[in-house]
């Protein structure tokens, strides 16, 4: 287990460095001059100009320039934002329990709905009610995210008036932010109703944000149940006259588990995908809004580090859900 | 003088390609996905001829008219008419064809080099073949939306950088199945003796061992052609990809956000043509699986 550890992690030492490497050249492959692209300032007079290059070390050759940049990261200075002067990581920071909460909830949402269809399609093989449910998480897998928003936002907020339209929480309420998650702030609080308000705003983004890996683990657990329910121990189970509900959800769905487990591990670099759209959508504060409007701006420090700050974390994700794998599948462990 | 008896007739192997039609043929949502599918080509490759109006021409008097079934709606305009007086069906009508053309180029641009790295992958496992694997998990680990954001933000917005931005984003699932296919093909007897009846190295890549990697390919491409089409459109519709007024169907979105509490159709309709083209190509590559590969076939 422990070399399998090793080799695990001494895998992301290379990859980091190479994020490292993309982001740097990101900022300078931007065409326009280097000075107006870091400072966001237009038309110096030469000489600031040149003390610009000299402060940010952009008369320094290159390799140098990439090893000051490591130092830097090494030291945790993330720079600074052009438009509000935070440092990029103080603002990352803050904004980060939003997307969490919200892909937190898409995922919950996905899990329990995907498995559920997943595995009732896998025992009502071959009937309508696999063929519609499998039509369905198709369509769901094909589904536009942001057009699926604009429809629900159009249906339950427009039409219905069930939900809000945008944002975390109406401003009636004060909340003191604790924890940075509105679903447990708002219950610390002793605002009246604000919980429930919380959770009417999380409602549709995390429908629009689960959509895709709902379909996803529905398409996956089906195949996976399939493969499980013609294996030999399940007869043996069936033959020991257990209950079927035991038989499916303790023997069959574990087992089936594995490979949805792995799944989960993908769909962290799509989520975070379909974060973007979904927080620009839905004015959710998180870190898709964030980048996207820093593009926008061209907020280049923000742009370079808020990237590699989401690099590092779809990375992480993947080696936590390749060691859970390893720990349940030994053949993956012991794999060279 | 005995003749010898003529030999048993050989048994009638159906040829491959045969197989495989009477295999696709078998999965009824295949064949309506090939229909739609058949027809959206049509609608792109007929558009000046199809589309009643001129895509970009604008109707002054008719601003949001409804589609012709809805009180208020005018036969001109079967689908009714955006905010600025444009015929919708005529936009659908030409988006279709830029869709499929940012589709085309973008799995023709990833899936060659894709197949190019994947294949060295595959052939030189010492110093090459790893150097490129660390290089795809590099573009593995930045979700592929923000990659395409980051690389437009670098290009500047537009239909060609587009097309790069999202042929760069899928370069890696290319090279990742190539190289795993190549490795499952390279250690077989018949490359072995390809290699010892003294096949060069590039003949046994790209005679021997490519076309037996072919079928998860085709899959691959099949899914790779329909994420474009979404993410040309999650492009467009962020206001990075193809610039208005070009009628690209998630820029056409991006607009409608406006109006959704009085236009119902500008909202609607752009996304359904996405949905609908997006859905076909995707049931097109399940069947494509399942009569290609029947290793990948969901048991059922």
């Amino acid at each position: 287990m422990l070399s399998f550890l090793a080799r695990r992690l001494g895998l992301l030492i290379p990859t980091f460095l190479g994020v490292t490497l993309l982001t740097f050249a990101l900022i300078r492959l931007i065409p326009g001059d280097p000075v107006e692209v870091m400072m966001g300032e237009r038309r110096l007079d030469p000489q600031a100009h040149a003390e610009a290059m000299h402060r940010l070390g952009l008369d320094r050759p290159l390799h140098e320039q990439y090893l000051s940049y490591l130092g830097q990261l090494a030291r945790g200075d993330l720079g600074q934002s052009l438009r509000t002067h935070e440092s990029v990581w103080s603002e990352f920071a803050s904004l980060f329990p939003a997307t969490v909460e919200l892909a937190g909830a898409a995922l919950l949402l996905a899990s329990v709905l995907g498995l559920l269809a997943g595995v009732v399609a896998a025992l009502k093989r071959g009937t309508p009610l696999d063929h519609g449910t499998m039509g369905l998480a198709l369509t769901g897998y094909s589904m536009p995210i942001f057009w699926w928003a604009l429809i629900l936002i159009m249906f339950f907020s427009v039409q219905l008036g069930w939900t809000p339209v945008s944002g975390r929480l109406d401003l009636l309420y004060d909340v003191e932010p604790v924890t940075g998650f509105m679903l447990i702030d708002t219950l610390l609080s002793d605002e009246r109703g604000a919980f429930l308000d919380a959770l009417r705003h999380l409602i549709l983004p995390a429908i629009v944000l689960g959509t895709i890996p709902l379909a996803v683990i529905a398409r996956m657990t089906r195949s996976a149940m399939l493969e499980v329910l013609r294996e030999d121990y399940l007869r043996a189970a069936r033959a020991r006259g257990l209950s079927p509900a035991r038989l499916v959800f303790v023997h069959a769905l574990r087992n089936a588990l594995v490979p949805v487990l792995t799944v989960f591990g993908l769909q962290v670099g799509s989520l975070l995908s379909g974060a973007v759209l979904t927080e620009t959508l839905f004015s959710w504060p998180g870190i898709g809004k964030w980048l996207i409007e820093a593009i926008g701006a061209r907020d280049y420090p923000v742009v370079q580090n808020g990237i590699l700050l989401i690099a590092a974390l779809v990375v992480l994700v993947n080696v936590v859900v390749d060691i859970l794998y390893g720990l349940a599948n030994p053949r993956i462990r012991h794999r060279q | 003088m005995n003749t010898p008896a003529p030999l048993a007739a050989e048994p009638a192997w159906p040829s491959p390609l045969r197989e495989f039609c009477r295999a696709f043929a078998r999965n009824r949502g295949a064949l309506a996905a090939l229909l739609l599918l058949a027809l959206l080509v049509v609608c792109a490759l007929l558009a000046p001829w199809l589309a009643p109006f001129d895509p970009a021409v604008q109707h002054r008097d008719f601003l949001l008219a409804p589609p012709a079934w809805l009180e208020g709606g005018e036969m001109r305009f079967p689908l009714g008419t955006d905010e600025l007086g444009r015929d919708l069906l005529s936009r659908l009508i030409h988006g279709a064809r830029l869709s499929l053309l940012i589709g085309l180029a973008s799995v023709a641009l990833s899936l060659a080099p894709g197949v190019l790295l994947g294949l060295c992958a595959g052939f030189f496992p010492r110093l090459l073949g790893p150097s490129i694997m660390r290089l795809m998990d590099v573009m593995l680990a930045l979700p592929a939306l923000l990659l395409a954001v980051a690389v437009v933000a670098v290009l500047g917005p537009g239909l060609l950088n587009t097309v790069l931005a999202i042929a760069i984003v899928s370069l890696p699932a290319y090279v990742r199945l190539t190289r795993a296919a190549v490795l499952g093909e390279i250690h077989r007897d018949y490359v072995t003796a390809a290699r010892l009846a003294g096949a060069g190295r590039l003949r046994l890549m790209f005679v021997a061992v490519l076309p037996n990697c072919l079928a998860p390919l085709i899959v691959q491409a099949t899914l790779g052609f329909s994420a474009a089409i979404l993410d040309a459109a999650a492009l467009g519709f962020l206001g990075l990809g193809v610039q208005p007024p070009t009628p690209e169907w998630g820029s056409m979105l991006a607009s409608a956000r406006d109006y959704i509490e009085r236009a119902w159709w500008v909202v609607t309709l752009p996304g359904l043509a996405i949905l609908g083209s997006v859905l076909a190509i995707n049931l097109l590559g399940d069947g494509l699986r399942d009569a290609l590969d029947p290793k990948l076939k969901n048991p059922d």
